[in-house]
């Protein structure tokens, strides 16, 4: 029989996955496939919440990851612009060498 | 939810799901990353269905899989220096170290935490998330609309190139 605590220990393993990820990877590219996995396991967890309850929450919780998609869409799209600019000015996308802020 | 079927379902889509999200670390081809990626993206989408939210599941199909993945390829594409690689920075051990102890907050406070679920009517239909969406969250939903118009044209107004900008300039001999 599947519990709640079940969607939600995939969504939680799923987040910190992505967690690890956007933190250590090199390419920003790779960084912004962390943060899709984050927002995703966020997803995953919402709609488990809201098909494990009564009343209001429970199209709020489809009402919320409609929102998180469409942010998340506008977050890839701009984000990957960045990416391609500043691949432009300073032929590399790695952020260990996107330094110019550093002292 | 019971029945064997939801149980192979949801074993089988997490092994999938968390398997695709490790092969996103470890591979070292960035476009192999985006292939697990995309698989990952599938498992969750399977994981709405199980959970009664089809059209959730549709749109994280189409927006996901069929927009968001493409457009990460585009760009993998467009900075062709950096695409074979897919290391880590010096800061992984720290990272990994991080994440396997926010796990294991996250997994204790699911575990012991007394969760008061409800029965959970499976019946939510599209047009019932429509009417909402247009009832009681459209203020929201006008606001969505407005941020993904800006995040377009931010995002062309980032990529355009210099030859592009200079196009626009007015010719002063015309």
């Amino acid at each position: 029989m599947l519990t709640l605590e079940h969607f939600l220990t995939v969504g939680a393993l799923l987040f910190c996955l992505g967690l690890v990820i956007a933190l250590s990877k090199r390419n920003a590219i790779g960084v912004l496939m962390g943060i899709e996995l984050m927002l995703n396991s966020v997803n995953l967890t919402l709609i488990a919440f809201s098909r494990f309850s009564d009343g209001p929450a429970e199209i709020a919780g489809h009402a919320f990851v409609a929102f998180i998609i469409t942010v998340a869409a506008a977050e890839a799209a701009v984000a990957l612009a960045l990416a391609v600019a500043v691949y432009r000015s300073r032929q590399t996308v790695e952020v260990d060498q996107l330094d110019l802020l550093k002292l | 939810m019971e029945g064997a079927g939801v149980n192979i379902a949801f074993y089988v889509l997490s092994i999938l799901t968390l398997v695709a999200a490790g092969g996103v670390m470890v591979s070292r081809n960035l476009l192999h990353a985006v292939l697990f990626l995309i698989v990952a993206f599938i498992g969750v989408a399977g994981f709405f269905v199980l959970l009664s939210a089809e059209f959730i599941a549709m749109a994280q199909i189409v927006i996901y899989v069929g927009a968001i993945a493409v457009l990460i390829l585009f760009a993998i594409v467009l900075t062709p220096r950096s695409v074979r690689d897919n290391s880590e920075t010096a800061m992984v051990g720290p990272a990994i170290l991080l994440g396997v102890a926010l796990a294991t907050v996250f997994l204790f406070v699911i575990h012991d935490t007394g969760w008061m679920t409800g029965a959970g009517d499976p019946g939510l239909s599209a047009s019932d998330l429509g009417r909402a969406l247009l009832s009681t969250w459209v203020l929201p939903f006008e606001i969505a609309s407005v941020l993904l118009t800006a995040a377009l044209v931010g995002a062309i107004m980032l990529v355009r190139s210099e030859a592009e900008e200079s196009e626009d300039v007015p010719d002063a001999d015309a």
